[in-house]
């Protein structure tokens, strides 16, 4: 669970890149972030919720980022979480988040806005 | 869920001090330490400026760091919402001696799928908490979260388990809460905060909102439990104490004068007790407040403090009137001696007012308020709440042993009839001022209708404003009454001439008695002439008898002598 992915480094370069408008021909690329406190069950039902639908649905055209915030605790501020788990929609733009453990899968889909891309 | 703390359960309850005005007395030494506390109240009834000050006093004061979490407004809307009251929470943050955090909930952001806790904010908290130190947390208004998350039952567990997260942690947290029907807030936070609930509260009566603050629970601690008001102005919040009537204060034995010397007089000479209360009421134009003005012109002379609470006049007004009987006040101000507040009576409330008064006595420590006139306040509370009220501030001030003067507008022609707001009972000195009107002019008449405690005059006194100032006079009696204004004065006069006529004629009766002395004595010579004379003749007539009886005898003897020898003779021509 831990396994923040790498989560600053990649995450960090992608933000002005979507910006910039250049991912935009094929199809906006997805940035999302899970935010979890620690190993606990929630965290993990929703990590492995998400990483099902992103294969899913978006295939490569997304990169997760999991904040763990026991080890970061100054990064929940920034996105307003209160919740956790709380996935946020950073990219495409406007932001979306969906606390749960993201076990609805017709809900998350809605939250993500996602549904086009799967019919 | 009220998990004991590491503390020692025989340990009587800690309290931290809010620095607000007045709460902590109401209290016995402020909020439960590292307990949560709630507020609430309608919308705009203070709860944040509470919080807030609470916040703030306890990083300025006693050096505790403290969290906002805010719910509702944004740090830099409270940054500016509180910069009127001198708050610099900006600095204050940069002393990393404060941490406002504002918590974002947008239902339309945000969607809920399956099971979450709030684990976020209690991590946000967290932080905030430990990266400063805090010893105090402010959450205002946590509610918003019904709004934002649709999962009650969750929110309400979670609610739960952060106010029993708090206590653990053993910061002071104070929770505000918005009103809701029938139950003291919205969602019933009440039911999680068992340790202290206060509730602040808008009445308005006669448009005249008070605010008032009570609070509803504090356990393990003994509390007031009236309604105390408040008043939110430019030093933030202040609590009134409504202060007991236990009527055991000191009493000083010590007088002050009038500064009217003739008033003195009536007052056995002395004055007013110290610290005592003195009404002074009177129709419309009596001279009521040039009374007052000469107890405050006495007092800073005297260089004590003296606060002039007016409610009719503004301060330049009054310093202007004053000066029309050379009394100059403004000097008093500049010295800093003298201060006078105006407000109009429906500025705020009856109690709004005495908390006013409280807090200005309390800043300025005079030694004597006047209060002029009590009777306009009249217009924004009932006799009852008026009296209730100013029964409160006599106590108030006699407590800081502070000499207070009312003055009072009778309406009645009927001066005694009129209770003056029922304060007549309570005061110590009660100094009527009253019209008389006879003889086609109006005149004041002054008289002491009670005075405990010391010997005082019963006698009415023309009560006279002239250029120089007040003067008390006596009145005359004559046979149609009391003589006042130009007819005292027509008096005096023919008195004046009366005394001038007797005093000629008394003069002239004298030189009279001197002559017919004078005569008396001539006669009496002459009597003595005509009685030596008299003598004199009936001494000679004696004398004369005398020589007469004398020469008689002698002659008679001669006779008889001679008649002798003739016989011898004879006798020898006989022989």
């Amino acid at each position: 669970m831990t396994k923040q992915s790498s989560d600053p480094k990649k995450a960090k370069p992608v933000q002005p890149l979507s910006k910039a408008g250049k991912p935009k021909e094929k199809e906006a690329k997805w940035q999302l972030r899970l935010y979890v406190a620690g190993n606990t069950p929630k965290s993990v039902a929703a990590l492995n919720n998400l990483k099902k639908y992103c294969e899913m649905h978006l295939c490569d055209q997304y990169e997760l980022e999991v904040i763990d915030l026991l080890l970061h605790p100054q990064l929940a501020a920034g996105d307003q979480i209160l919740a956790i788990p709380t996935l946020v929609r950073k990219v495409p733009v406007p932001v979306r988040k969906i606390i749960g453990d993201l076990s609805n899968e017709e809900k998350v889909l809605v939250g993500l806005d996602l549904k086009p891309i799967k019919n | 869920m009220a998990r004991p703390t590491k503390k020692s359960p025989v340990q009587p309850l800690q309290k931290t001090p809010t620095g607000i005005m007045g709460f902590d007395e109401i209290t016995g030494g402020g909020l439960p330490t590292g307990r949560p506390s709630l507020i609430c109240g309608e919308a705009g009834a203070g709860k944040t400026l509470f919080s807030i000050e609470f916040i703030v006093k306890g990083i300025t004061q006693w050096g505790e760091p403290g969290v906002i979490m805010a719910f509702e407004e944004k740090a830099e809307d409270l940054e500016t919402n509180v910069a009127s009251l001198g708050f610099d929470l900006k600095k204050l943050q940069k002393d990393k001696l404060l941490w406002i955090d504002h918590v974002h909930v947008d239902r339309s952001e945000i969607e809920e799928t399956g099971e979450y806790d709030l684990d976020g904010l209690f991590i946000r908290l967290g932080y905030a908490i430990d990266s400063i130190g805090a010893k105090r947390v402010m959450l205002d208004t946590i509610e918003n979260l019904f709004g934002g998350l649709k999962n009650e039952g969750i929110l309400r567990a979670e609610i739960r388990r952060l106010f029993s997260w708090l206590k653990n942690k053993g910061v002071t947290t104070l929770i505000t809460g918005e009103k809701g029907e029938g139950s003291l807030t919205r969602q019933g936070l009440e039911e999680y905060v068992s340790d202290c609930v206060i509730l602040l509260q808008h009445r308005v009566v006669k448009q005249i909102s008070t605010r008032l603050l009570r609070v509803i629970k504090y356990r393990g601690s003994l509390h007031g439990t009236n309604e105390y008001p408040f008043l939110i102005d430019e030093d933030g919040i202040s609590v009134l104490p409504v202060t007991s009537l236990l009527l055991n204060k000191d009493i000083s034995s010590k007088r002050i004068s009038s500064g009217i010397p003739t008033l003195d007089e009536m007052f056995d000479g002395k004055g007013f007790f110290r610290s005592s209360s003195v009404l002074v009421s009177g129709t419309a134009g009596t001279g009521k407040t040039s009374i007052a003005a000469y107890f405050a012109d006495a007092t800073c002379r005297r260089k004590e403090r003296c606060i002039y609470f007016a409610f009719e006049e503004s301060p330049q007004q009054i310093i202007r009137n004053m000066q029309s009987i050379s009394i100059d006040l403004q000097q008093h101000i500049d010295t800093g001696l003298l201060q006078i507040h105006a407000a109009r009576p429906t500025l705020y409330g009856l109690e709004m007012h005495l908390v006013a008064i409280h807090k200005t006595v309390k800043k300025f420590k005079p030694r004597v308020v006047i209060l002029d006139p009590i009777t306009n306040l009249v217009t924004i509370g009932s006799m009852p709440e008026v009296k209730s009220m100013l029964i409160r501030l006599i106590d108030f001030l006699q407590e800081e042993a502070i000499t207070v003067m009312f003055t009072a507008l009778t309406f009645n022609k009927d001066a005694t009839v009129q209770t003056d707001e029922g304060v007549s009972s309570l005061v110590d000195a009660w100094i009527l001022v009253k019209d008389i009107e006879w003889n086609g002019e109006r005149n004041r008449g002054i008289y002491i209708m009670k005075s405990r405690g010391m010997k005082h005059s019963n006698q009415v006194r023309e009560f006279v404003i002239t250029d120089n100032g007040l003067e008390l006079v006596d009145v005359y009696l004559g046979p149609e009454g009391v003589l006042t204004g130009s007819a005292r004065e027509a008096q005096q006069l023919s008195e004046a001439t009366g005394i001038e006529l007797r005093t000629h004629a008394l003069n002239r009766k004298d030189r009279e008695l001197d002559r017919k002395r004078l005569v008396l004595e001539a006669k009496i010579a002459s009597l003595r002439e005509e009685f030596e004379s008299v003598q004199d003749e009936l001494n000679k007539s004696f004398q004369d008898e005398d020589l007469k009886k004398e020469i008689m005898e002698r002659n008679r003897e001669q006779l008889t002598k001679n008649r002798n020898t003739r016989n011898s003779a004879d006798d020898k021509t006989k022989q």
